[in-house]
């Protein structure tokens, strides 16, 4: 290597100024942004560290916690999965109200409504999603619960039930399934539709056989990011599904009649974590790992859901850009 | 090269039904007209139904926030002004002065609860009511004085609240809701005038209550819905969001000029960026779990504030308090922030920055000097819609620890909370139906708030577009 020097004589008209400043601004610039890696970091590392001393308690096995079906932390009882099915009942009761909801205004908002009509009906969605979650619970709890109990009768629904939480959940999520939903549509290049037109299709049919099916991946997307929003929804399910865990045994319980019944209370990871962390919680307690065990369940579940969206909108992308 | 060319083959299939003509054809036409009249309907029907779902939504919170009460008072107001010899007709209990109002409770209360009310603040600055003067240096110069040695003392309306609560204790026996209120009025004054009504609740007296009302915005919290309010939980939305603001507005807009101006793009910022938008989509509950393990945890002594104000001399004694929840909040909307204020620099046009390095500028100056106040509106839309996110945020405050109970107002960061969202859970959750009217009073509150901040959003959003043309 040789090294090469360049004398500069003082006083330089041309010189380069030292600014230290901008070197201090753009630090702290960098530091910024490198602060949502410090976040995630954080985020795995706490819920690794903490569940990983769940497991280390002499109490606990991971095979249980996986395929166990009674969650009774007071008598050293942890399987997740009554948590998990809660949890999927719930969200599942959320997609079926705001999958066709939430597409269906999709279609008319992108493909129908006059301009005038958008002016109008987008709002509305927007102050739909702008309203907090809290807000929806209050709802599920004094308007929806009393609802199912009198058209399905007192004897069968339950106060605290999973399908009056899922189906607040799905009222929850139109907006957000209607509005992704509609930017995919909407992606869709002009030509399909003018070429459909062309050959003297009527909207419905261009809606649903041109537009529709071209912007299935970015529909799924759509649909796979309510299903991951659903599943980290908090507030409705503590007030609305319940606080006991859907605990039951193979065999013994009727499948339709409690373990699926979506009018049979049942706690979600979500409810059980809000509610046990909502007393005064002794930290190295295992009550305190154990929602760090069911966070880090939570955090993967979701953070797969919105990886594999991601994958559908690059798909998505590919074809049409 | 050249590709194959399609050979269309014909088979002895029958397409006739693909291809009809004459009366088939207008038959088909017919019938696809239909489906499409049909779709229409029902696509138009479906969108009616969801904004049916929002104005449901608000029709069972305004149903709640108003609406008849049928109310026993262990003592009536009136009898309480009549007995100090005023009029009833013309003064209120509210008129009293405060000398009257403390020997009203005095009259009422037992000489404990007294000295536990004066331990707790001062009726008089210059005399006290319950205590003797020595015991009251004594206890004041213990290791740990009450409250009432360094605060001011109570003034006429807290006085008030207190002869409400102490003397007059209204107790709502049962509610209605608002529309049962307007078309059943006269049913449900006969119903607590009955016999029947009036041996299982003796003196219920019918009264149009408003649920949500200055009292309710101005009130502590209390234990007695009927006397509960806000005053402390909006306080403590406002710290919140005070807090959240110093944090998530500089680093989300720095991080959004990092991103936008200087990152190239290489592996790591794409791994900024993709890990911003992942961070956008985890549940905030998870972030509230960050939060209690490690600014409420770890970071004990910053955020109970005992490493500024020396070892028990913060206001809450462990990390449980406004700044922890505040900067989680501010974590939590942090990718939103970046996400929104990136669309506002992406929407500066070039030349700008061109011209601005044209003329010799640094790029920290062009940026301050040239790009900024351009996108400064479109970035403070984004922050605020942002904000009003945080605003409504429960679940991580649950998590972080949000006290159940507190009635006394936030003094600073280091304070213990409770927020909005948190009183209109905990009121939610519970079993009582008054305490579901005043959860829904709450919620207007909420509500109301939230509507400002959007309103300023969408007024800032509509200057700056006008501005532009």
């Amino acid at each position: 290597m040789t090294s090469k020097t360049v004398s500069v004589e003082a006083g330089d008209w041309y010189k380069k100024r030292r600014r230290p400043g901008e070197f201090v601004v753009r630090a702290f610039l960098l530091i910024s942004g490198a602060l949502s890696i410090a976040t995630t970091i954080g985020i795995v590392v706490v819920l690794a560290r903490e569940a990983l001393l769940f497991f280390m308690d002499p109490e606990v096995t991971l095979s249980e916690f996986v395929t166990g079906t009674n969650w009774q932390p007071t008598i050293q009882q942890f399987g997740i999965f009554p948590l998990v099915l809660a949890t999927l009942i719930v969200t599942g009761i959320a997609l079926v109200v705001a999958i066709p909801l939430g597409l269906a205004s999709a279609i008319y908002l992108s493909e129908y409504a006059r301009p005038r009509v958008r002016a109008v009906i987008k709002p509305i969605l927007e102050v739909l999603a702008g309203i907090p979650t809290v807000v929806y619970g209050y709802f599920a709890l004094t308007f929806m619960t009393p609802l199912l109990r009198s058209v399905f009768g007192i004897a069968t629904v339950e106060i605290f039930n999973t399908a009056s939480a899922g189906i607040v959940i799905g009222i929850l999520i139109i907006p957000l399934v209607s509005s992704l939903a509609e930017d995919a549509l909407y992606a869709v290049p002009r030509s399909f539709k003018e070429a459909a037109y062309g050959l003297g299709a009527t909207r419905f049919e261009v809606a649903t056989r041109i537009v529709f099916p071209a912007a299935l991946s970015g529909v799924t997307a759509a649909i796979v990011i309510a299903a991951s929003r659903a599943i980290g929804e908090t507030m409705v399910v503590a007030l609305a599904s319940g606080a006991t865990p859907r605990n039951f045994t193979w065999g013994e319980d009727p499948l339709f009649g409690y373990i699926l019944n979506p009018f049979v209370a049942g706690e979600t990871m979500t409810g059980h974590i809000v509610r046990i962390s909502g007393g005064d919680l002794s930290y190295n307690s295992i009550d305190y790992t154990s929602i760090f065990a069911i966070g880090l369940t939570l955090f993967l579940i979701t953070l797969g859901l919105n990886v594999l969206s991601r994958r559908f909108v690059e798909r998505f992308r590919e074809t049409y850009e | 090269m050249s590709r194959p060319v399609p050979v269309l083959e014909l088979d002895s299939k029958d397409y006739s039904d693909l291809f009809p003509e004459g009366e088939d054809l207008q038959r088909q036409i017919g019938a696809r007209r239909r489906r499409e009249g049909w779709a229409r309907i029902i696509f138009l029907l479906v969108l009616l139904l969801t904004i049916l779902a929002l104005a449901t939504l608000l029709y069972t919170i305004i149903n709640g926030a108003f609406g008849m009460t049928a109310i026993v008072n262990a003592v009536e107001p009136e009898e309480i002004v009549e007995s100090l010899g005023y009029d009833p007709a013309q003064v209120g209990l509210a008129d009293l002065s405060q000398e009257e109002l403390v020997e009203v409770l005095a009259g009422a209360v037992t000489n404990n609860v007294g000295r536990r009310l004066e331990r707790d603040q001062r009726f008089f600055e210059d005399r006290l009511v319950f205590e003797s003067e020595a015991t009251w240096i004594e206890i004041c110069a213990s290791p740990e004085p009450p409250t009432g040695c360094a605060l001011a003392p109570r003034d006429q309306s807290n006085i008030l609240q207190l002869v409400n609560e102490r003397v007059v204790v209204p107790d709502v026996v049962q509610t209605w809701d608002l529309v049962e209120s307007i078309t059943d009025r006269e049913a449900i004054e006969a119903e607590i005038a009955s016999a029947d009504f009036q041996e299982r609740h003796p003196g219920a007296q019918p009264e149009f209550r408003a649920w949500l009302n200055w009292q309710f915005v101005t009130s502590p919290q209390s234990d007695v819905p009927e006397l509960a309010g806000v005053r402390t939980a909006i306080l403590g939305s406002l710290w919140l969001m005070a807090i959240t603001v110093l944090f998530a507005f500089p680093v989300g807009v720095a991080a959004a000029i990092y991103l936008e101006e200087f990152a190239k793009p290489n592996r790591v910022n794409r791994l900024i960026q993709t890990n911003i938008n992942n961070l956008a989509g985890v549940p905030s509950i998870i972030y509230g779990m960050l939060g209690l393990a490690i600014l409420v945890r770890a970071l004990e002594p910053l955020t109970s504030g005992s490493l500024f104000l020396g070892e028990g001399q913060g206001v809450s004694e462990n990390g449980r308090t406004i700044l922890a929840a505040g900067l989680t909040l501010g974590l939590l909307i942090l990718p939103v922030m970046i996400i929104s204020s990136q669309e506002a620099l992406r929407a500066v046009p070039n030349s700008l920055r061109a011209a601005g390095l044209a003329l010799g500028a640094t790029k920290w100056q062009t940026i301050r000097k040239h790009i900024l106040p351009v996108a400064m509106p479109g970035i403070l839309t984004g922050s605020i819609l942002a904000l009003a996110r945080a605003l409504g945020e429960t679940a991580p405050l649950v998590v972080v620890g949000a006290s159940t109970f507190i009635t006394v107002d936030p003094t600073g960061p280091f304070s213990k909370f409770t927020a909005l969202p948190i009183q209109i859970y905990q009121w939610t959750a519970r079993p009582q139906q008054e305490f579901q009217n005043i959860a829904a009073a709450a919620i207007l509150v909420l509500l109301i708030l939230l509507l400002t901040l959007n309103a300023t959003a969408v007024i800032l959003r509509n200057r700056y577009s006008r501005s532009k043309m």
